[in-house]
């Protein structure tokens, strides 16, 4: 079908195109920018272009493509860096250099590359075969089988299935024949419009932490695989600096980094450092479960509404291969401000700052894209989702923060005074939640330690208690606290310092692992509670605030462990036995003086 | 289409004049307009549709009369010149000369808005640059290829430190080897006179291209020069193999011209009555910034945003902030105090100094000591509010000892003067001296290795008896 261009204004395109439904994907122009149809007026079609609309005059042809924004779903994806419409940017790169191209619809994934099919043993020609079934393998890198599965919605006999062999992902490699007589030739992969999200078998509880080796997340306020989270901060607060801490250290199998309105080096830091980064579960490097989508703040708008469905409809094709994937979105905001801005020049009403009424519903819907499943074919798979949040001046009360507050289980708040302190990362113990931690409580419990939920409850009881003295001292003064009141201030210090404080750049403690989480919070607490014993003999709280093992504590999460050394348990025994002297010298001066 | 000249004016009011359309006209193309009295504008199609054109004029649509105005339709978007001659010349907006020498000479024409550069062509900056000034070369260090903007405020001296970086910058142990794009909008003569002499004092007038729009010269112009500056400094950058430090100065004065247009083309606008777009077009500014794969050159930007009454949750420091990597943020209260720079550290970052500095960069213990300044000078800072409330002699020993601490860093550290280049080992060093105030185990952001190296106990400092 063809039309004709009757108004350009930016991004929003009006043609003339009788008959089109919308979501249809249309080519503008003799360069075919792409763009999609998002309303109908009678014989007008409003068109939303993915590329810059410069040059291209009313009058001007449309080609309708008829079908809706679909991404190719097959071997070949992990590694990558696609744009917000899944076009490969590094083949962009080396066809067109630096800039990118308008009009070049190189589909996403590589056509020549020959991949290893293994047909599954265990199917047989003629059987009955549905959406989710596995046909075989192809090994897409070195740790994920790639699982060929029958797309969803197609279901009857199988008639012929390759042989194991090299194909590239347009050779056909199984028949099947549908209740109608039809017969569906299978490729290697398969095309699904992303703003459906995937069918699977039904919704399963969620049950593990998603472990990523940040304490303040793991401990404290946990996320679960096949949960939904956000991290929203002000500017510079360590919203990217979580996510690709995320994306480097959870214990996922698949990560996908949608970088959506962010900024260009964000990607390339990515993309010069994962290759070289070995996943700790596997030891493999972590590139090869890593995926990255790139609409950066500079490439057009609309495909950054895009590229959220993108990347959750890549997320939701390795969930139902059996996968946990984890999908991170940085910014929602720049997204929810792409719906803002299509809706704004469509003349759609305003409600809240410029957003149209249906934010919160849109972000809800994305969201609900997030669960632990049990796939057509049977298997368990999740998608745990992400999102930073980029709220305008850092007040949590706008509408993009406040509506996915209501949404997430897990919200991870930054605090600006606490980043302006250096003290990352930025997660505040008083506004964060986590709706996960009776279930993840289980895990801890079974897996690494039985006081798991005493020791967090007993952390988080200090903070506060100290955020409480603090505002006492500072209305009247530090001399106005008992003793007992000036350790826990203290105690509150060290978990502070000691244990929530975490740089992602320190090489030991980058990443910390669930047995070493929990020790050394145990040991900083105990640390804590021996001083508060010694202080009710009557120890001076000056003398506890003297002693060396204090400003050990706070290093201690930077040591490294070695095989015959483990240094939390060490400092544990020493800060025993040092107190334990100290207590016992106090008591014999005490007896000595009396 | 390019040698008609059409009388199609139906009107024209606040920048933007509306034709009546003309066949074949793409958007985003390049208008020349001649008013009635010969005058010559130049304008950009920013909507079209079959029935009208919406052209926004960069001189202003003042003394125009529809009636009597003439168009012509160039055919292609805006492009400018470029040759190696820039370097050494002043330019208007537009990148026509206001220096009086003749115009350009060369076939290399380029599209000012550009196409986005692939993420995929990027290279990571990593190049620490000395700038001599302790507290961005310590604290918040610049590399090649970043976007550091100052935010500042009105009579707060953002642009004697611009001045003094253009100065000073230079990787550690060379020669400078930037050229320098100076982009000003809005800027009072005096302040361009001030620039220009300082170019011309530091001796680098003839490695700057300077694009000037003053505070009486017309406003829309405003919203195609940075683009046209960057185009500028691309060229230098990525094909004459240089590296470029862009000076942009004022983005606010960008930002109001922004939302003048966007008033008078009726766009919904979202926060303090600036466009919902305002984060993606000083997105396509800022972005400019950066390092490519395989070329040799670098682009380094250095905008400076004036923050309307010190806030800094106004949308424009703030949409910058988001995209930015880092920012220097100015202190009227220790301008007050007659700290100069008045670098208001908490809130000043730079995201890129961590690839940038420690071994092989700077020193090694340069991101452990820059990480324990920050907490030291916050603990600081709380006993000084502490103090405000209590008196400062009902504070502890300890917190007496930060008291102090605080001060000279403020008065040695951050207030170095405007004539003093430190290099970095100066700066770093001077960092231990301060810190060697506070007491050994209140240091546990730096390694015992580092306390064992570099700090300095009174005792040591004693002359040995
Ligand atoms: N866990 C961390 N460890 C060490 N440094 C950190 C950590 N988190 C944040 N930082 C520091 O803070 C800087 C800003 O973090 P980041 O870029 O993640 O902020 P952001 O919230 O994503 O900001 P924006 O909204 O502007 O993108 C980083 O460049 C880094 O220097
Ligand atoms: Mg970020």
């Amino acid at each position: 079908m063809q039309g004709r261009i009757t108004e350009l204004n930016g991004p929003i395109v009006t043609a003339e195109l009788p008959g089109i439904a919308t979501g249809e994907q249309v080519h503008l122009g003799a360069l075919g920018i792409v763009g999609e149809v998002i309303a109908r007026e009678r014989d007008e079609a409003i068109i939303q272009a993915y590329e810059s609309t410069e040059s291209l005059c009313p009058g001007d042809t449309v080609e309708a493509l008829g079908h809706p924004l679909s991404v190719e779903l097959g071997p070949g994806l992990l590694g990558q860096i696609f744009d917000g419409i899944q076009r490969p940017l590094e083949k962009l790169f080396s066809r067109h250099g630096d800039k990118l191209p308008r009009g070049d619809n190189e589909p996403g994934l590589a056509r020549e590359r020959g991949w290893a099919f293994e047909p599954n043993p265990a199917l047989k020609e003629g059987q009955h075969v549905a959406g989710g079934a596995q046909l075989g393998t192809v090994p897409e890198t070195e740790t994920i089988e790639h699982r060929i599965l029958v797309p969803p919605g197609i279901e009857g006999e199988l008639l012929e299935i390759a042989p194991a062999g090299s194909y590239n992902i347009e050779n056909v490699i199984a028949h099947v024949r549908d209740t109608h007589g039809d017969i569906h030739e299978l490729q290697l992969f398969h095309r699904w419009p992303v703003r459906h999200a995937r069918p699977y078998k039904q919704r399963d509880n969620a049950v593990a932490p998603l472990l990523t080796g940040q304490r303040i997340l793991d401990t404290f306020f946990p996320l679960l695989k096949g949960g939904k989270g956000a991290v929203p901060g002000p500017f510079g607060a360590g919203k990217t600096m979580v996510q690709q801490q995320i994306a480097r250290w959870a214990d996922a199998d698949i990560v996908i980094y949608v970088g959506c309105g962010e900024r260009g080096n964000e990607l390339v830091d990515i993309l010069e450092t994962f290759p070289n980064l070995t996943d700790p579960h596997t030891g493999r490097s972590l590139m090869e479960r890593t995926l990255l989508i790139a609409n950066t703040s500079n490439m057009p708008v609309v495909a950054r509404e895009a590229s959220i469905y993108v990347g959750v409809t890549l997320a939701e094709y390795y969930r139902d291969q059996g996968y946990d994937v984890v999908m991170v979105a940085d910014s929602t905001s720049r997204w929810a401000e792409a719906l803002r801005e299509v809706g704004g020049r469509l003349g759609e009403m305003p409600v809240e700052e410029g957003y149209p009424a249906y934010l919160a519903s849109r972000l809800a819907a994305f969201y609900e894209r997030a669960g632990r499943v049990e796939t057509l074919g049977d298997r368990r798979g999740s998608v745990t989702l992400i999102g930073a949040v980029s709220p305008p001046g850092g007040d949590f009360s706008e509408p993009v923060t406040a509506h996915t507050k209501d949404i997430v289980e897990t919200f991870w708040a930054l605090s600006k005074p606490l980043a302006d302190a250096r003290h990352y990362p930025a997660v505040d113990w008083t506004d964060s939640f986590s709706g996960y931690a009776a279930v993840a409580a289980r895990w801890w419990k079974e897996e690494i330690s039985p006081d798991w939920e005493s020791t967090r409850a007993e952390a988080l009881a200090l903070l506060s208690q100290a955020d409480e003295l603090t505002r006492i001292v500072n209305l009247v003064g530090p001399e106005a606290l008992s003793p007992a009141q000036r350790w826990a201030l203290e105690g509150a210090s060290l978990v502070k310092q000691g244990v929530l404080q975490q740089s992602a750049l320190d090489p030991v403690d980058s990443y910390c692992d669930p047995h070493k989480q929990v020790a050394l919070l145990q040991a900083v607490l105990k640390l804590y509670d021996t001083g508060r014993e010694l202080l009710s003999h009557g120890i001076p709280v000056q003398e506890l605030l003297r002693q060396p093992l204090l400003a050990e504590a706070r290093r201690l999460k930077g040591l490294e462990s070695k095989d015959d050394a483990d240094p939390i348990a060490d400092f544990d025994s020493r800060a025993e036995n040092s107190l334990a002297e100290l207590r016992g010298q106090y008591l014999r001066q005490q007896e000595g003086s009396a | 289409m390019k040698d008609i000249e059409y009388r199609c004016v139906d009107a024209a009011r606040g920048g933007l004049m509306f034709l009546r359309a003309v066949p074949g006209v793409g958007l985003g193309e390049r208008v020349r307009v001649v008013d009635s009295h010969g005058q010559e504008r130049t304008g950009q199609v920013i909507r079209a549709t079959e029935e009208l054109l919406l052209v926004q004029v960069f001189e202003g649509t003042d003394h125009l009369n529809p009636e009597e105005t003439w168009v012509r339709f160039l055919g292609e978007p805006f492009h400018i010149t470029l040759a190696p001659g820039i370097l050494g010349r002043v330019f208007n907006g537009i990148g026509q000369p206001r220096d009086q020498r003749p115009e350009l000479l060369s076939n290399l024409r380029r599209n000012v808005n550009g196409s986005p550069v692939n993420p995929a062509a990027r290279a990571y900056p990593r190049e620490f640059i000395e700038t001599g000034v302790s507290a961005i070369d310590g604290l918040n260090s610049l590399v090649r290829g970043q976007k550091l903007p100052i935010f500042s405020g009105s009579g707060l001296p953002h642009n004697e430190l611009a001045a003094q970086i253009v100065r000073q910058a230079r990787l550690p142990g060379e020669e400078s080897d930037f050229a320098i794009v100076f982009a000003a909008m809005g800027m009072s003569h005096n302040e361009a006179r001030f620039f220009e002499e300082n170019f011309e004092a530091s001796g680098v007038l003839g490695k700057v291209a300077m694009f000037i729009n003053l505070a009486d010269d017309p406003v829309i112009e405003r919203l195609i020069l940075p683009r046209t500056a960057l185009t500028a400094a691309e060229y230098l950058a990525f094909d004459r193999d240089m590296h470029v430090l862009v000076v942009i100065t004022d983005m606010t004065q960008y930002a109001s011209a922004l939302r003048e247009v966007a008033t008078a083309k009726g766009d919904v606008p979202s926060r303090k009555g600036y466009p919902g777009y305002l984060y993606s077009d000083l997105a396509e500014i800022y972005e400019r910034a950066g390092r490519i794969k395989a070329r040799h050159g670098s682009i380094t930007m250095v905008p400076v945003v004036s923050m309307p009454s010190d806030d800094i949750t106004h949308p424009i420091p703030d949409l910058t902030g988001y995209i930015t990597e880092g920012q220097i943020v100015l202190s009227r209260e220790l301008h007050n105090q007659g700290v100069y720079p008045p670098i208001n550290i908490p809130p000043s970052l730079s995201r890129l100094m961590k690839d940038g500095i420690g071994k092989d960069h700077t020193r090694e213990d340069h991101p452990r000591v820059a990480s324990q300044i920050y907490a030291s000078y916050a603990r600081a800072l709380e006993v000084r509010n502490l103090a405000s409330i209590i008196g400062a002699e009902e504070l502890s020993s300890s917190d007496q000892q930060y008291l102090d601490f605080g001060s000279s860093f403020e008065a040695r550290f951050v207030g170095q003067g405007a004539e003093e280049g430190r290099s970095i080992g100066q700066t770093l060093d001077l960092c231990w001296e301060l810190l060697s105030q506070l007491p050994r185990q209140e240091l546990t952001r730096v390694s015992e290795a580092d306390l064992a190296r570099y700090y300095v106990s009174e005792r040591e400092e004693a002359p040995a008896a």
